[in-house]
């Protein structure tokens, strides 16, 4: 089992032709994601090969979701275009968007957010995310797939390096899914939900939490594993040494004032029982100890 | 980027907010010029990125030129809470009858944008919202919709805006809207809002942070970055297209990825504490997929940091390749030849490590050293640095 997505995912790729779309559908096709095709405005009608996959291109995505049965979206358009390709999505109703495009204009990733929630039936992934992996089932965005394979572990992450350090040091046990967030202040899909979505799947045995300053989503996630959550939670934040005022390269990571302090969310996740490492190695050897292994 | 106070107002201008004359000095002639120009009693406003800016007599009240120049005099050069006044505002005066708070932000737990008003204005926001929360209305704004005239007399009306000054409120509060969107800003805060004794409805002080993300829509906002106030290394960096912060430290870092380069700054912090209290002297994400070349201009920078008394490379290879970062330390450190001196401590893992590290072990350079481990890595790092 896994959250979010399985081996059944249907993956239209956004931005396909670009040079970013064409380098990650190639990885995405060799870690066994079942890619049936791209978007891209204008270029309707054509046929791209990526490592021998005829893989057909639509000018919306509507169209493409019509011919190929998707039903999850990648996005890789560049920022400039970002908010109209993922309005493009939400207009046709695909389930799952998961916007990798970094440096998007919080005016546009909070339209497209609030456009999801007059619709109601989209799910956003990021944006400014790395995406995310059920191993050996299927793997949406820029994760690496060979870092680890399938187990019990369940990772939400705002940060895409983090959650591969995080993959690797627990790589002898495995995951369900691990998702990563992003780090924008404006995200579609947040702690809370993947919290929530772990705790309901079967096969999730465990949970590795990973936050870094800026906002207040960690202690949110805090007070919701209190109430919600049941299953063993180990977590991470990152961003004890950053300076007030500063932003620390997510668009969000910025301490301002007493809030967004990494101490700050390390209280309340303590306070909620969570175990939290003070390095991303101590955290997995949390996890390790909490699991028997 | 926040901006200074004359930005935001010269933007509240350009988008027909009210505004009282005013103009900008860096010296006192300059300001007895401005005050001349603007007529009648001025006020002389300290510009600074910092609050309290009043307590800390930033601003004065002239009489006329001759004194506007005398308390410009005082004010430049003064240091508010560590920032120097390199410049002031000086502005009409204007008599006020009652102050108000307006102000259009992010809302980044909702996810969305949120308006705060208050007749209580002047003092600090915050203070109300603390002792007094009825007295802040707190209304949600869709990116969507934004802020109509309906949408606006609405929030008017919820702020409890006498009815004497709520139109000229909800049309000040339409055109914030516009300088919130069309600028792409996170912040417009106008404290206080006024109303003079004549009736008028006035943006006395405001403050604007606007995105970052946005620079490539927004071609005029390069004019408004402060270059006095960056430093050198950063400007060198972002020259790069690099991410780097510096901070006060001895340790150089270089990773990749946000989240992985905040967390080695951490580990570095822990394993000073071991040793003398040594310190992480920046922040730099190469980012993902870097080249040699970005790791190579990343290197440079951190060696020319003359703080830097070691330096700590942790790579986990996502996109990035660890070959490639090897490459670059090899490269950077060809070409900076005699000028490298300090310790170079690497953890590479993940995408081609095995190649990585064999390029390291071949150039075989006496300041490189290599490490299994991040925390390992750090510890040597740290303890390099506190030689």
């Amino acid at each position: 089992m896994s959250i979010f997505l399985n081996e059944d995912s249907k993956v239209i790729v956004q931005g396909m032709t670009g040079s970013e779309g064409t380098k990650h559908t190639r990885r995405m096709l060799a870690s066994g994601t079942k890619i049936v095709g791209g978007v891209t405005p204008g270029k309707g009608g054509q046929v791209v090969d990526i490592d021998g996959h005829q893989l057909p291109v639509f000018n919306t995505v509507a169209e493409a979701m019509g011919v190929t049965g998707a039903n999850a979206s990648v996005v890789f358009v560049p920022p400039k275009f970002a908010k109209a390709a993922v309005i493009d999505a939400i207009d046709a109703a695909m389930p799952l968007v998961v916007v990798i495009t970094e440096g998007i204009p919080v005016h546009d990733s909070a339209s497209f957010y609030a456009y999801s929630l007059t619709k109601g039936t989209t799910r956003i992934v990021g944006p400014n995310c790395p995406g995310l992996i059920s191993p050996g089932q299927s793997n949406i965005g820029i994760i690496p797939s060979d870092i680890t394979g399938a187990g019990p572990i369940g990772l939400v992450s705002k940060s895409g390096t983090l959650t591969y350090q995080m993959m690797y040091e627990l790589r002898d046990i495995g995951f369900s899914t691990a998702v990563g967030i992003g780090g924008d202040p404006v995200i579609g899909t947040t702690h809370i939900d993947c919290l929530r979505a772990f705790q309901d799947d079967p096969e999730t045995k465990a949970i590795v939490m990973i936050g870094e300053i800026g906002g207040d989503a960690e202690e949110r996630a805090a007070a919701f594993i209190a109430e919600y959550v049941t299953k063993p939670v180990v977590g991470y934040v990152a961003g004890f040494t950053a300076p007030e005022g500063k932003t620390m390269g997510h668009a969000g990571a910025i301490v301002s004032g007493s809030s967004g302090t990494a101490q700050g969310k390390k209280d309340a996740l303590e306070a909620a029982g969570v175990k939290v490492g003070q390095t991303p190695s101590e955290t997995a050897r949390l996890l390790r100890a909490i699991l028997g292994r | 980027m926040d901006l200074f106070e004359y930005q935001a107002r010269d933007l509240f201008e350009k988008h027909g907010v009210p505004v009282l004359a005013a103009a900008i000095a860096t010296t006192a002639d300059e300001a007895e010029a401005a005050a001349t120009k603007i007529g009648g009693k001025v006020v002389v406003k300290a510009q600074v990125k910092v609050g309290g800016r009043g307590k800390a007599g930033g601003v004065k009240l002239a009489e006329n030129p001759t004194d506007a120049r005398a308390k410009a005099a005082e004010i430049l050069g003064m240091d508010i809470k560590g920032h120097i006044v390199r410049t002031v505002m000086i502005a009409a005066a204007a008599p006020i009858e009652s102050e108000y708070y307006l102000a259009i932000l992010l809302d980044r737990s909702n996810r969305t944008f949120l308006v705060m008003a208050s007749v209580s204005g002047g003092m600090d926001i915050e203070e109300v919202a603390h002792t007094a929360p009825e007295k802040l209305a707190k209304i949600p704004v869709s990116a969507v919709d934004g802020i109509s005239a309906a949408k606006a007399t609405e929030i008017v009306a919820a702020a409890h805006f006498p009815a004497d000054v709520a139109p000229q409120v909800a049309d000040v509060l339409v055109k914030l809207w516009e300088v919130f969107q069309a600028e792409d800003a996170t912040l417009v805060e106008v404290n206080p809002l006024v109303k003079t004794k004549d009736g008028k409805v006035i943006a006395l002080d405001g403050k604007v942070t606007l995105d970052d993300n946005a620079e490539f829509r927004q071609p005029d906002h390069e004019a408004l970055i402060d270059q006095a106030a960056e430093n050198p290394l950063e400007a060198a960096a972002k020259e790069k297209g690099l991410n780097y912060v510096k901070l006060e430290g001895e340790v150089g870092i270089i990773g990749n990825g946000a989240g992985l380069v905040m967390s080695t700054l951490d580990v570095v912090a822990y394993a000073g504490e071991k040793h003398g209290g040594v310190r992480p002297a920046n922040f730099l994400d190469i980012g993902g997929g870097a080249s040699a070349q970005v790791m190579a201009d990343g290197l440079s920078i951190i060696l020319g940091d003359k703080d830097v008394k070691s330096v700590f490379v942790n790579v986990f290879g996502g996109i990035t390749a660890c070959d490639a970062v090897a490459t670059g330390i090899v490269q950077a450190l060809e070409l900076l030849g005699s000028k490298a001196t300090k310790p170079i401590v690497v953890r590479l893992d993940g995408n081609n490590v095995v190649e990585g590290r064999e390029i390291l072990n071949k150039s075989a350079h006496p300041l490189v050293q290599q490490l299994d481990t991040m925390d390992g890595a750090a510890d040597r790092a740290a303890e390099l640095a506190a030689k």
